[in-house]
């Protein structure tokens, strides 16, 4: 076969050798007629699927050539620097690992790291959780926060009486396919207020109030994606509330925990005061910001139960879900985790580093806010300060986020989201003229 | 208030991960674990493969952890579809095959079983009799219908040809089969190079699309090429293909979850399509596979040196095990057992069919401590020259009356 020969003339001599020759059968004197083999593929009416908007964002940011060009798409932390971090204590454990000559790669239980689901139930109820204490979680390794979505997804598709899930509007963009695959029904609840760029508390209390008896309903834990509003603690409580007496069950997804306000504790405040109340609920942990282990899928789901015997049958069933799914999870992000987690210096040196991140973020927030503000630029951007966590929702339109993609080599998603993770001093100037631009230009 | 979960039944023990939790739980000093298909070496202990163990030293120290992108580490797939298509597959170069990582072998399954649910939504599964436990798990909960065809021959404790023939040709035209491209799982019993070339043939005279689950690739015969031979049938023949790999054995990567699902298309356009529409799936289930061990694949296969030392180690798993074959049978022969035992030398792979039933394998764990799934099914890779005497003698003591 000579190797100049296009692709195409490749194809055309294969189809060629099956056409002109006969094919005997290897048990002699019979020859097949064309069969449907030689017609073409079963997967031919197969078309392209659109790009994921979120990281199709990333992959239109690689293609441009333009050295002043800014990636503020996936929320993945930057560095001032503009690098991605490997946290310092990550990288320690991983050398702890690497070292370990005693250490196997052998399969994990289906239900994961026994050690890394303790430590991770410990770090979003809390240590001293009396719902911990008397074993009416479960706990099991899913790969980061989609996995764990997906399994509590299948889950309740399976063995709960009410397959309607209510997510808020917005939304991260994967909650809908993810649940909807998983095979629940989804419906929303009013959640932003683009007037105020704040929520919408009386919209949600009326939208969660008027679902039906049981419905389930996705809280974002903290640091809301994409809007970065959050509900205030006595908001939490009344919504918190509500919800138990229409027996509505939280499910609550923990993407951000530290990252938001720099404390563990405090970031897990809104899961605990629902757990507190002695309800149940599921939490899906994920530790790719977090911990900076994004590649790695590290996370867990909880569900808690009434009663630690149900715990147990709850657990059981999870693992149904798992083995046809992936079999078992993957070792080498739980095990870092785990290592951290238990090391109470490890653990206290993340919690530095975690707050570092989480302070390097709240100052590009002002810096961003004070650029703005310089320009004139019209408009109340307080919403850049009052909003928390990784994401700002700017309020900016489709339009004037495709203007600044086109003319600043702004990249970021369609809804006007921008990751505060990607901006350092030295792009703020770059981003706030892009802004002040797509403004004053165009409507 | 109640719980929601009143009604949630206990859901049964998987039966094989099952097996090793009793095993585990056994305080005999004599028990052997001849359950879970994981590699051990002549003392019976987990293996880290030395080129593994490099590449984790090059790896560590050096690692961003970003997200994969959705269909996982290029270098790695690449690499992954060289194995298994041939290093200088003409469809690699015209890019004719839709490839991601995917979570080990399972994860593939399941990819694709999910994807041939969406896209041939009126097709169904033809699985072999028996086939590994899990199969049946994967494709019911992607909601696509199963059909068996004959496989194993308890008579022979080979495999049933004439009635395997007969399920092809009275299968509708167009049905989707799944095959074991080497070292079936869980009687080591394979189809030989010519009976490959003649269900090849019948799969075209019917349309059939072959989707080859290989997770012992390299691990069966030793030589990673000649494992895939059947694959390469089929390929030659003109058929569009599926496949799942694994480098959970043959790599010892269990834990790390490193697989790749491919299907070939008829063109790069096709491939694309394909691809993005296997990328939606996994979007929807992980988002991105895990980083760590497709960059321990990819430093090994993209290192010529490290590579060779991967073919080397994995020929001494495989030998080892070739090596306890011919001792376990040989033992039994010498105890005097008056049953024939040459399908344990027959059949390939890390497990052996033994033809005991379920009682005996009772009996088996309840007097000698000897733990194996129940379908008589013996992990070759948990037998060594310190317990195949032993086990050989259990073997022997329930079967003698048989």
């Amino acid at each position: 076969m000579s190797s100049s020969s296009s692709p195409s003339d490749r194809r055309l001599s294969a189809l060629a050798r099956h056409l002109s020759s006969p094919a005997e059968s290897p048990v002699a004197g019979v020859s097949a007629s064309i069969t449907s083999s030689d017609v073409g593929s079963v997967f031919s009416h197969v078309v392209r699927a659109p790009e994921d908007p979120i990281l199709g964002v990333t992959v239109a940011y690689n293609k441009d050539p333009s050295p002043v060009k800014l990636n503020l798409g996936v929320g993945a932390y930057r560095t001032e620097e503009g690098k991605p971090l490997v946290l310092n204590v990550v990288r320690k454990a991983e050398q702890q690992l690497v070292n370990d000559r005693s250490r196997v790669k052998e399969y994990l239980p289906i239900v994961g790291l026994a050690e890394f689901n303790k430590l991770s139930a410990k770090l979003i109820f809390g240590a001293d959780s009396p719902a911990i204490q008397s074993n009416r979680v479960t706990t099991v390794q899913c790969l980061s926060g989609t996995g764990s979505l997906r399994v509590g997804g299948e889950f309740l598709a399976r063995h709960y009486h009410q397959q309607i899930i209510y997510i808020p509007l917005p939304t991260w963009g994967n909650h809908p396919k993810v649940f909807t695959l998983a095979g629940l029904s989804v419906k929303t609840y009013r959640y932003y207020d683009p007037a105020t760029r704040g929520l919408d508390f009386k919209g949600l209390m009326e939208d969660l109030g008027s679902a039906p008896s049981g419905a389930v309903v996705l809280l974002h834990a903290c640091a809301h994606n994409p809007t970065g509003v959050d509900p205030s603690l006595q908001q939490w409580e009344q919504i918190r509330q509500l919800m138990r007496s229409k027996k509505l069950l939280p499910f609550f997804d923990s993407a951000y925990q530290g990252f938001a306000s720099g404390s563990l504790d405090k970031d897990a405040q809104s899961v605990r005061i629902f757990v507190a109340d002695g309800g149940e609920c599921l939490v899906a942990q994920s530790y790719a910001k977090n911990m900076g282990l994004y590649g790695e899928r590290v996370g867990a789901l909880s569900i808690v139960c009434k009663t630690a015997d149900v715990a147990g049958k709850v657990e059981s069933q999870l693992k149904l879900v798992i083995r046809p799914m992936y079999s078992n999870p993957p070792i080498h992000g739980a095990s870092i985790v785990a290592a951290i987690l238990r090391d109470r210096n490890l653990y206290n040196e993340w919690t530095i580093e975690l707050k570092a991140m989480a302070d390097r973020i709240i100052s590009m927030r002002h810096q961003l806010s004070d650029a703005l503000r310089a320009r004139g630029t019209p408009g109340d951007w307080s919403h850049i300060i009052k909003q928390i966590g990784m994401f700002t929702f700017t309020g900016l339109n489709a339009k004037q986020v495709a203007f600044m993609t086109k003319e600043y080599h702004i990249y970021m998603t369609a809804d006007g989201r921008i990751s505060m993770a990607g901006l350092s001093s030295r792009t703020v100037p770059h981003l706030a003229d892009a802004i002040h631009a797509a403004v004053t230009r165009v409507v | 208030m109640s719980s929601w979960w009143r009604s949630v039944e206990p859901a049964p023990k998987d039966p094989i991960l099952g097996v090793t939790e009793a095993f585990l739980a056994d305080p005999s000093p004599d028990k052997v674990n001849v359950g879970v298909g994981a590699y051990r070496d002549d003392n019976g202990k987990p293996v880290v493969l030395e080129c593994v163990r490099e590449a984790e030293r090059r790896i560590a120290g050096n690692l961003k952890m970003e997200y994969l992108p959705m269909g996982g580490s290029v270098n790695m797939v690449q690499e992954t579809l060289k194995l298994a298509y041939g290093e200088n597959s003409e469809f690699i170069k015209d890019k004719r095959i839709a490839a991601v990582q995917s979570l080990s072998g399972t994860g593939a399954c399941r990819l694709f079983a999910d994807f041939q649910k969406r896209f041939r939504p009126d097709s169904q599964i033809y699985i072999p009799v028996p086939t590994w436990a899990n199969h049946h798990n994967i494709w019911r909960d992607a909601q696509v219908p199963q059909r068996s065809y004959h496989y194993y021959l308890p008579e022979t404790r080979g495999l049933d040809f004439a009635a395997l023939m007969d399920d092809v040709k009275n299968a509708p035209d167009g049905s989707f089969f799944l095959l074991h491209a080497c070292a079936h799982n869980p009687t080591g019993v394979d189809p030989t190079e010519v009976q490959w070339r003649e269900i090849s043939y019948q799969f075209k005279v019917k349309g059939h699309f072959a989707f080859f689950d290989m997770a012992y690739q390299g691990f069966a015969s030793g030589d990673p090429e000649r494992d895939a031979k059947s694959i390469r049938i089929f390929l030659n023949d003109g058929h569009f293909i599926g496949i799942s790999q694994s480098y959970a054995k043959n790599m010892g990567l269990y834990g790390q979850r490193v697989g790749c699902l491919s299907v070939l298309c008829e063109d790069e356009k096709q491939a694309v399509a394909v691809k993005s529409q296997l990328q939606q799936l996994a979007r929807r289930m992980y988002s991105n596979p895990p980083l760590h061990g497709a960059l321990i694949v990819s430093t090994i296969l993209g290192d010529p040196d490290l590579k060779k030392l991967w073919l080397k180690e994995v020929k001494v798993m495989a030998d080892r095990i070739i090596g306890m074959r011919t001792a376990l049978r040989e033992s039994l022969e010498k105890r005097g057992s008056t049953l024939s035992w040459r399908h344990i030398t027959d059949q390939i792979g890390m497990f052996c069919y033994s033809g005991l039933t379920p009682e005996q394998v009772d009996r088996l764990t309840n007097e000698y401590h000897i733990y194996m799934t129940r379908n008589g099914r013996i992990s070759m890779a948990g037998v060594t020259t310190g317990n195949v005497g032993y086990l050989a003698n259990a073997i022997h003591e329930v079967t003698k009356s048989a």
